[in-house]
């Protein structure tokens, strides 16, 4: 094995014959149409698009024509587009940038305090806790009720005229659930008028009506690998009158709010797949919630001590959580992979180990519970004959766990 | 040149008859759990071999196997082996089983070793019961120590064939269950043949320092840093063993430990002065000259046999044995007896006192190289 390449290494893990990936919330296959779009900045058009020659000003047309694309397509203009190496660093940007603008302008002697749900990716959750720890604002964690909302209640006992900055997810990372960003804007705006409200939209791009159900937030983070795009490229909208401080200083590129030559190709194939998504957003949300629930029933019927996540009206097509009573998920997933199935449990850490959910803590799940739950998440790819194939075989999985 | 060592499986009755046997192989991210696997895919195929890391310990450390980048070693030496490996998060059995018990140990004026409580119900528990629960047949480990089968089934632990690297003390918990479901691939081999293999097959971790120390604590804070972020440290007084004259203060008597000279300072007449016993409670250190660090017995719990107890050992008579009381100390003649739950050790000579906690390994008078069981310090 020694002497084999990076690639024929690879190839040797390589049986896709039999595969059923439904592991699409944390990346789906890049669309045919966004790898097409991406090959001439790849090749020809190559040239650093801040460049005074031919060749750069080729690169900045399609670096403009991209950012003009998804401006449009999340109902933003183009001014308002921060593009950035993906989701983690817009949420970052957003967190720690758009706290700091606010905190610039704060006439109290005490920082603006910070509001997050409990049930945030860790991308917000993790800067929210380090800005709080950095600067001693106060941070408040929201908890979420047993269905995976957000806790309407709790989030208006947070939001006092204190807070400067608060962050509520579009759509849970792990249940899959939707959150109600129209009531939580109006709490924002009455009892904590002088903050911005950020919400974290990478998993609403690929189902919901993006640029409606963000509309009421002032900082929107997106990551193109959600919905067919390729890694390392997402944008932070930055609504016009919100402030913002650069993380990364440098070129002055992205209007001074995010230096660093921009990934130009990565731009170029957000938008493409972000126009196929919105266009067809509407078909694949029907077919791909008849695959959800078929995929649903079917394990609710087959499997005992199976509960299902977060009401199914209130869930994004895409994302089906099961929790197997008595089974533990780090253990479900080696042996769904096994049986040729990607699933997923809760937030992988660096190392590849499965964390315990803190999003199903949020949702107050014991531990036991919360080390239970497996999401399997469809994508546009999904195919009736995936779901047949995860059918006939997660009960089996499921059975052996527990013997 | 050495020679594999053979893997030897209850075949179950029912068990499909192409089915092979299956084995995960826990890599720790150094040399010689690196080279078992190598040796595991050149027997059983690359389909039938999966390394898992053990992800134990959740807080900051920069050594042993719990660190991102020992996990990095593992993986990317299963990857040009070609095997698959997987990462199991076992930080909250770790923080129950093994380093709960070693804070409130010395807490209680014991000291206690944190590897074997791992060995005990990290590796050799939750580890095989989830490679059963998977569909392995057995686990291998990169330790050094021999796994042999009598003629009459029974499964025995040997020491490793490199005497300067024997790891079978920190194995010797282990039973007929374990050992049916275990497998030691670099056992027969020198560590030198274990890094020279390492070399040979290019594995990054050939060159690799052995991992000395415990792997949750940090270097720069060492043992008395961890204990004081865990648990309050208390001053106490230091004894005389023999006249009860207060001898001084020691700054926290959490951190002492019997047969302990260091710190201890010298007699009136000139000797070095050795912990002879540690009262946390009474915040008393008591110290005496060599001698008096010298005991004949030794009481042990928490007994684990590999095969059961040795004959005669309830009688007024016991049994004989060889006792070894660490991980590369002499093991020394003895008579073991049944007390009550657990059992006593009678050397032949007084020898130095252990510490409670700490864990002595029994091994065969006839046989030398078997363990035979262990038990720990009361």
């Amino acid at each position: 094995m020694g002497g084999m390449s990076a690639s024929e290494r690879a190839d040797a893990f390589r049986d896709d014959s039999d595969r059923v990936y439904l592991d699409h919330a944390a990346t789906t296959p890049l669309r045919p149409e966004a790898l097409e779009a991406m090959l001439p900045v790849l090749t020809d058009d190559f040239a650093n698009p801040s460049g005074g020659h031919a060749e750069s000003r080729r690169a900045r047309v399609a670096l403009d024509d991209a950012r003009d694309r998804i401006a449009e397509l999340l109902g933003v203009g183009p001014g308002e587009l921060v593009l950035t190496s993906g989701g983690t660093e817009a949420d970052d940007l957003a967190v720690h940038g758009g706290w700091q603008a606010v905190s610039d302008g704060w006439t109290d002697r005490v920082p603006p305090a910070v509001v997050c749900t409990a049930m945030e990716h860790h991308a917000v959750l993790l800067a929210c806790r380090t800005l709080a720890r950095r600067t001693g604002a106060d941070l408040r964690e929201v908890p979420s009720g047993a269905d995976g909302r957000i806790d309407l209640d709790a989030l208006a006992d947070a939001c006092r005229d204190d807070v400067g900055l608060v962050s509520v997810m579009a759509v849970n990372n792990e249940v899959g659930t939707v959150q109600p960003l129209d009531e939580v804007a109006a709490v924002v705006a009455s009892r904590s008028p002088g903050a911005v409200l950020h919400t974290d939209a990478v998993q609403a791009v690929p189902w919901l009506d993006v640029a409606a159900c963000t509309a009421p937030a002032g900082l929107v983070s997106v990551s193109a690998h959600k919905f067919g795009g390729p890694k390392g490229s997402g944008a932070l909208v930055v609504r016009s009158g919100v402030g913002i401080r650069s993380r990364i200083d440098g070129g002055g590129q992205e209007r001074g709010r995010r230096s660093g030559t921009p990934h130009v190709a990565g731009a170029v194939g957000m938008a493409a797949a972000l126009a196929s998504t919105v266009a067809e957003r509407r078909a694949s949300v029907d077919r791909v919630t008849g695959l959800r629930d078929r995929l649903g029933d079917g394990l609710l019927a087959a499997v005992p001590g199976a509960v299902e996540s977060g009401d199914r009206d209130r869930r994004v097509a895409g994302i089906l959580h099961l929790r197997f009573a008595a089974v533990e998920a780090e253990a479900a997933v080696i042996l769904l992979d096994q049986a040729g199935i990607a699933a997923s449990a809760g937030a992988a850490c660096s190392s590849g180990a499965v964390e315990p959910s803190h999003v199903l803590a949020a949702m107050g799940l014991g531990p036991a519970e919360a080390s239970s739950g497996v999401r399997f998440s469809l994508g546009v790819t999904t195919t009736d004959d995936d779901v047949e194939r995860a059918l006939a075989r997660i009960p089996d999985v499921v059975d052996r766990l527990r013997n | 040149m050495w020679s594999v060592p053979s893997l030897e499986f209850p075949t179950s009755s029912t068990a499909c008859e192409t089915r092979t046997v299956r084995i995960l192989v826990a890599m720790s991210g150094g040399v010689d759990s690196s080279v078992a696997a190598a040796l595991l895919a050149d027997i059983h195929g690359t389909d039938d071999v999966v390394g898992a890391t053990l992800k134990l310990w959740g807080g900051e450390s920069d050594s042993g196997c719990c660190s991102v980048a020992d996990v990095d070693d593992a993986r990317r030496v299963a990857d040009q082996l070609g095997l698959v490996h997987h990462v199991f998060n076992f930080a909250a059995e770790f923080e129950a089983h093994v380093v709960d018990p070693y804070v409130t140990g010395h807490a209680d004026g014991r000291t206690p070793n944190p590897c074997i409580e791992c060995n005990r119900h990290l590796k050799f528990d939750r580890l095989l019961d989830r490679a059963t629960q998977l569909g392995f047949d057995a686990v291998a480990t990169g330790h050094h120590a021999r796994r042999v089968r009598d003629a009459d089934g029974t499964w025995r632990l040997a020491r490793g064939a490199d005497p300067a690297k024997d790891q079978s003390y920190v194995l010797a918990m282990l039973g007929q269950d374990q050992l049916a479901r275990t497998v030691f691939p670099v056992g027969e081999l020198t560590k030198a043949q274990v890094r020279e293999e390492a070399s040979r097959r290019g594995l990054r971790t050939a060159a690799k320092p052995d991992s000395q120390d415990v792997c949750f604590i940090r270097s720069d804070e060492g043992r008395a840093g961890f204990l004081a972020q865990r648990v309050e440290l208390h001053p106490g007084r230091l004894v005389d063993h023999d006249s009860g004259a207060d001898l001084g203060e020691v700054t926290a008597v959490e951190l002492v430990t019997v047969g302990q000279r260091r710190g201890m300072g010298h007699g009136t007449d000139g000797r070095r002065r050795f912990v002879t016993s540690v009262d946390v409670p009474a915040r008393r250190v008591t110290v005496g000259p060599p001698e008096a660090s010298y005991a004949a017995d030794l009481a042990l719990w928490t007994i684990a046999w590999v095969d059961g107890p040795p004959s005669g050992w309830d009688g007024v008579d016991g049994a004989d044995g060889l006792a070894q009381c660490s991980a590369h100390g002499p093991a020394l003649p003895c008579v073991v007896r049944a007390d009550g739950d657990g059992l006593s050790v009678r050397f032949a000579a007084p020898q130095r006192r252990v510490a409670p906690g700490q864990t002595v390994a029994l091994y065969d008078p006839v046989r030398p190289d078997l363990v035979v069981g262990s038990g720990l310090v009361r």
